[in-house]
Parts: structure tokens; C-alpha cells; sequence
């Protein structure tokens, strides 16, 4: 008896120690090197290019995850050069949005401008009567992916596209896909349109298009959630990507990274050859967009019907929001440094690089005047 | 050396075994050393705490829902849809919630049986240098991360069903519920089998704890008056282990209804209910709030607390329906015999 008792005792110690221990262990591994993202090699753009002005401290980011690969490229470069952290988080436009509107974050990233009353509650952010704006930053074409052995130059309209998605076209040898190819060998094959099962500005943007360009077969309102009722999903880009590498039959659409290995179809926007998802034709196509933005604001509308040679018209454009006015003052010296070496041609260089459609000359260097006006 | 020679000697009075009545009333009224009093408000401050925490969640969720729910254009509980960023907004949760019963029910029906048959194994048929090693495996799965499980279900699993689906389909697709139309096999039934998996460590630990409990007596009783090891199992490991193996069967439904990032990975959803288990659709409110919460915005994430409400529910129900029929077999159960 005595002997249990002194037995447990030496018990509840060792489970001490060994809690203890395992309290150690979690401390140890939770510590992330913020100096990882200074380090690296540096592969094209010179730095001394890089203006630091009096750029200094931590910048807090957070938004839109169909930008952060062009984002954590600047920052790459952006740190090494001038010794500022920026934590960019890619928790989502949403998340993005709120922390701004909460006033945690010095600038966040979306796919789309703010809304009306985002804006208002951004003007309890930014002090002197500011408030948030949009800077367009980050151009990305949208690829249709697609998975059919045996065909490789897949052509399809935004007609044909939208009937596809909504599963009234359903199996791959249908007239329709046959009078854009006819020299394809198209199989009989059901066709698996797989699409976004979480929220997406990729979705927003690719609905945006078809609802544009395809309106008597595209009827659904549009938005970051998938409206249209069959087809098979799968969560984010790369998810997607990987379901219709494995599917034959399969057609999904993504940003143009995701596309790499895979086949994706051109698009027969009624210019005089079918335009194929490339950096260079997304530019293009940005390039037709006029801004619709008030004031400093300058979120664009894209069109989406353009029929410039050339001009891949599922394009996306991402944003950066920060505050025309009032920004905290400990964080915007840093904050337009940075936006000021993204926004300069060495930044928007960089986007090429990483899949990404560099913003055309006439809408950035309204977005550099803007930056320069920051306050 | 040892506290108790160290006491003889000091000639201390040993504390006695059983304490006379008046003193043990007098511990019951009130805790008298430091001891006592610590070790009190620790335990009763950890009930009170529990409570604390559950109405908490109780309450932010309710106020969150009740936000969202205000202000839906469609009917909460029976909408088709879930659509939070149109203006106005459209949405419901009749899809989750029959998503989530459905993969839940069929991740029972394969588990529970399996995993009694697993514990009445290790415990009357299985020999001693085997069940402690399958045990051990055991424990292994229910250690594996839910994320883990969802990578091997989308990446091994999902290939590796079409001959099953293409089987059922061809002999069993007039039921309508086992019909195929071709296409990833990324369905209920392929999130029921994962989930089977999942809960099925769960399970098995509490009923084999449960039948290896059984009196030696019953047991041997039976095998006196002739029974074979099967009737044995029959007559009285079964009757004694029933309510351990339902409320085992409850625990593990728990985690088959909260299931988050497997089905995630391995569902394809969409806001359609369908009568086939195998073609690909349906949702769950775990998976729904995970795939959509990260582009949310603040409406959107209320009307998805909303969904994590019904799902609190549901799971409450689950127990409580549980408890009741635990509760009502006690009596019945060799436990009293």
C-alpha cells in the first residue's frame, strides 16, 4: 500500500517532467525564421533600383492568396534591399479585407475593390477624412485546363465554355465542340467540369467572364461561391489542378501557374485566331479595362467581350488597398516604399517571371501618381 | 527509507483506513487542511469552467446565427443553396444537413460492425501475443491527423474505388441509391469509408474495454451448461457489452459528424441532394464552413456560424439520444445481473 503510494508520486512526477517537456518541445518548434525571407538569392531585379526612402520596421499584410506568390517575390527582394519584414498572410480577399477595415494590417491585397460599405467602414481606419482605396496591381490570366489525350490545340467560345460548365454540353464529341475543332479527334468521353468548392475571386472573375461574354447560356448572378448546380469540385487552385491532371475527360479553370503541365484551351473571342492563356494576351486584354473608380480609387472594369487581337480576355486583376489619407504613421514610410517598388518597372517585371500579367503602362503610372500622394 | 517506517518511528497515530463516522462528516461538511481546500475549488472550478466554456459557444453562436439568419432571403433550413455574397442573400443548410447525417450513417453502418468483430477478437478469440500488437495498431490509426486521412482518401482511396462503384452499380444501381454515373468516385460513399476508418480506433478501444469486462462467472456459467464459445459471446458477452458498444458507437459518430479537412479533401461538392451514395454532390456543414470561410466576409462567415449552430445541435441531439437509450438499457444490461 505504502508502496503504491510512493509509486504514484514518482507517477505524477514523471508525468511533470514529461509535460514539461512536451511544453519545450512545442515552444522550440513554434519559432519561425522571419529571417529566411531576407536571405535567398536574388535572381534579376537589380536592388539598387529598390527605394527604401526611410522605409524601416515590420509591415503586417494580409488578403487575397491569388497574389501572394507575386507578393512574396517582392518581398524577397523588397527585404533584402532595404531590411523591412513584410508578413504577408494570403488568408483570402475576406479575411484581407477585414483585418484592413479592422485595422491590423498596413495594406491588404483583394480580388475584387472594396464594396460600397467596406469603404465606409475603412473611413474609421483612415484618419484626415481618408479612406480605403484600390491600386491595381497584379494581372493574372485564368486557364482552362483541360485533360484529353490525343488533343492538344483545344479551341472553345465563351458560349460553348459557359454550356460546359453549366453540364448542358456533356460529353466531348458534342456539334458544338466539333465545329470549333474540326480537325480534333474528339473521344467519346463524358466531360467533368470540376470548379471551386471553397470561395474564390479565380471563380468570381471566371463567371464574370462567361455572365460578360456568354449571357443568353451563363444566367447565374455571379460571385466568390460557384452558382451553376452540376459538375464536380475540389478545394483551391491547386486541388483543382491536380484533379483534372488525374481525370480523364476533365476540364477545370485555375490561374496560369497551375496550368504548367496540362494542356489549356485557346479562346475564340472573334479576333481573326484563337488566343491562347499567356502572360503577354492577359496584359492585352487589361489594357482594354477602363477605370471605374472615383477620387484616388482606381479599380477597373474589365471587358470582358474584347475582341483585340490577341487578347486573352479571362483575366483577373488583383488589388492592393491602403488609405488615400490617414495611414498610421509608424507603417507608411515602409508601406509606400514597398508599393512604390512594386508598382515601378522593376516590380511589375518581376510579375512575368512568376505567371503574373504586368498592369499595362497607362493604368500603373496612374497608380505610381497615386502612390506618390500617399499619406 | 520509506515514509511509513519513518512514521512507526515518530510514533505518530497512523491515520486509520476507515475513518469513524463523525469524522467522515466532518470531511464531507467542509474541507478543513489547505489540501482539501485546494484540491476542492481546483475540481470545482473545473466543472464550473466546463459549464462556463459550453454556454459561451452556445451564446456566440447563437448571436452570430441569429445576425445572418435575420437578413436570409431564403428559407434557413430548406434552401438548395448557398449563396451569401449576392444581394440579397440566399442560403440554407437543408444540403449540410442531410450531407452530414447521410456520410456519417454509412461511415457507422461499415464501422460499428468491424469494430466490434475487431474487440470480440482481441478479447475471446485472439491470442495474448497478438492482441497486444493489433491493439497497438489500433491506437496507431486513431493517432493518425484528419488531414493525413484526407490526403491518402483523395490521393489512394478516390483512384482505387472505381471497381468497386462500377461493381454496385452494375448489380445493385436499380436501388437508385447505388447508382454510378461515371466520374471521380468523390462521394458520400467514399467520405462514409473514410470516416468508417477513422472512427473505427475509437470504437473498437471502448467496446473492447467494455467486453473484456464481462464477469468471468457469466462466461463460464455458459460454457457449463454447454454453450460453444459463439453462444458464450451470444449469451452473455453481447447483453453485458450493449450499452458500451452504443455509447462507444455515440463517441464515434461525434467525430464522424465534425469531420472536417477528410471530407474536405476528398468530397466534391455541390448544393444538390441526391439519391445515389456514389455520384458525386452533397456537403457537410464541417466541410462547408472550412471550404468557404477564408473568402468569407463578415456576413458570410455569420450566416457559416450559423451552419456551425445546427451542426451544435445536431450533435447535442446525437448525445442526448444516446445518453437516453444507455440510460434506459442499464437495467436490462449484465451490469446489475
Amino acid at each position: 500500500m505504502k508502496l503504491q503510494r510512493k509509486n504514484r508520486r514518482a507517477l505524477a512526477l514523471g508525468a511533470l517532467a514529461v509535460s514539461g517537456a512536451l511544453a519545450l518541445t512545442a515552444c522550440g518548434s513554434d519559432d519561425t525564421g522571419g529571417k529566411n525571407n531576407a536571405g535567398g538569392g536574388s535572381t534579376t531585379a537589380s536592388n539598387s533600383s529598390v527605394k527604401c526612402d526611410d522605409a524601416k520596421g515590420q509591415l503586417l499584410a494580409d488578403g487575397s492568396s491569388a497574389q501572394k506568390n507575386a507578393i512574396d517575390a517582392w518581398v524577397k527582394e523588397f527585404s533584402q534591399a532595404c531590411g523591412v519584414q513584410i508578413n504577408y498572410k494570403g488568408g483570402g480577399s475576406g479575411a484581407g479585407i477585414t483585418a484592413f477595415t479592422q485595422g491590423q494590417v498596413a495594406f491588404a491585397g483583394s480580388d475584387s475593390p472594396l464594396k460600397p460599405e467596406e469603404v465606409t467602414a475603412s473611413q474609421k481606419i483612415c484618419t484626415d477624412g481618408g479612406q480605403g482605396i484600390d491600386l491595381p496591381m497584379v494581372g493574372g490570366p485564368i486557364a482552362v485546363g483541360y485533360n484529353l489525350p490525343g488533343v492538344d490545340d483545344l479551341v472553345l467560345d465563351a458560349p460553348t465554355l459557359a454550356k460546359i460548365f453549366d453540364s448542358k454540353i456533356k460529353n466531348w464529341d458534342d456539334a458544338a465542340i466539333k465545329k470549333l475543332n474540326p480537325d480534333a479527334k474528339l473521344p467519346n468521353l463524358k466531360i467533368q467540369a470540376f470548379h471551386r468548392s471553397d470561395e474564390s475571386g479565380t471563380t468570381d472573375n471566371f463567371t464574370k467572364y462567361l455572365k460578360a461574354a456568354a449571357p443568353q447560356n451563363w444566367k447565374y448572378e455571379g460571385g466568390k461561391a460557384w452558382q451553376a448546380k452540376g459538375g464536380q469540385a475540389a478545394p483551391q487552385s491547386s486541388g483543382l489542378a491536380q484533379q483534372v491532371k488525374q481525370t480523364e475527360g476533365a476540364i477545370g479553370y485555375f490561374e496560369l501557374s497551375y496550368a504548367k503541365d496540362m494542356s489549356t484551351v485557346a479562346i475564340d473571342t472573334g479576333a481573326s485566331a484563337p488566343v491562347k492563356a499567356t502572360v503577354e494576351n492577359a496584359s492585352k486584354a487589361i489594357a482594354d479595362a477602363k477605370i471605374v473608380g472615383t477620387g484616388k480609387d482606381l479599380s477597373l472594369e474589365l471587358n470582358y467581350k474584347t475582341k483585340a487581337e490577341g487578347a486573352y480576355p479571362m483575366v483577373l486583376v488583383t488589388y492592393e488597398i491602403v488609405c488615400d489619407k490617414g495611414n498610421k504613421s509608424d507603417t507608411l514610410p515602409a508601406t509606400k516604399a514597398f508599393l512604390n517598388y512594386i508598382a515601378g518597372e522593376d516590380g511589375q517585371k518581376l510579375l512575368a517571371q512568376n505567371d503574373y500579367a504586368p498592369i499595362p503602362d497607362e493604368i500603373i503610372s496612374k497608380v505610381r501618381t497615386t502612390i506618390e500622394g500617399l499619406s | 527509507m520509506d515514509i511509513s517506517t519513518h512514521k512507526t518511528h515518530t510514533g505518530a497515530p497512523a491515520p486509520t483506513p476507515r475513518p469513524a463516522a463523525s469524522q467522515r462528516k466532518h470531511a464531507a461538511r467542509g474541507a478543513t487542511r489547505l489540501g482539501d481546500r485546494v484540491f476542492l475549488g481546483l475540481t470545482r472550478g473545473s466543472g464550473i469552467l466546463l459549464l462556463a466554456i459550453m454556454v459561451a459557444i452556445a451564446g456566440f453562436l447563437a448571436y452570430r446565427a441569429s445576425l445572418a439568419i435575420s437578413k436570409d432571403h431564403g428559407n434557413f433550413l430548406t434552401t438548395f443553396e448557398w449563396n451569401t455574397g449576392q444581394q440579397p442573400p440566399v442560403f440554407g443548410i437543408a444540403v449540410l444537413a442531410f450531407g452530414t447525417v447521410v456520410s456519417s450513417i454509412v461511415a457507422m453502418v461499415i464501422a460499428v460492425p468491424v469494430a466490434v468483430a475487431i474487440a470480440l477478437f482481441l478479447t475471446h478469440y485472439a491470442p495474448r501475443r497478438l492482441s497486444g500488437p493489433i491493439s497497438y495498431v489500433i491506437d496507431l490509426l486513431a493517432a493518425v491527423p484528419s488531414i493525413v486521412y484526407g490526403l491518402w482518401g483523395a490521393l489512394i482511396l478516390v483512384p482505387h474505388m472505381n471497381g468497386l462503384f462500377g461493381w454496385l452499380n452494375d448489380y445493385f444501381g436499380w436501388t437508385g441509391v447505388l447508382s454510378w454515373e461515371g466520374g471521380p468516385p468523390r462521394s458520400m460513399l467514399t467520405v462514409g469509408i473514410l470516416l468508417a476508418v477513422m472512427i473505427l480506433p475509437i470504437i473498437t478501444n471502448v467496446s473492447r474495454e467494455v467486453f473484456r469486462q464481462v464477469p468471468r462467472m457469466h462466461e463460464e456459467a455458459a460454457l457449463a451448461l454447454g454453450a460453444t464459445r459463439w453462444e458464450v459471446i451470444r449469451m452473455s458477452v453481447l447483453p453485458f457489452g450493449r450499452s458500451g458498444v452504443i455509447s462507444a458507437s455515440m463517441l464515434g459518430l461525434g467525430r464522424a459528424l465534425g469531420e472536417t479537412m477528410a471530407v474536405a479533401t476528398v468530397l466534391s461538392p455541390n448544393f444538390l441532394i441526391k439519391a445515389s451514395l456514389l455520384d458525386p454532390g452533397g456537403g457537410t456543414f464541417a466541410q462547408n464552413i472550412a471550404s468557404k470561410f477564408s473568402e468569407a466576409s463578415e456576413f458570410g462567415r455569420d450566416a457559416l456560424i450559423a451552419s456551425g449552430l445546427v451542426l451544435f445541435v445536431i450533435t447535442l441531439l446525437v448525445n442526448g439520444a444516446a445518453r437516453m437509450i444507455i440510460a434506459r438499457r442499464k437495467e436490462y444490461s449484465g451490469a446489475n445481473a
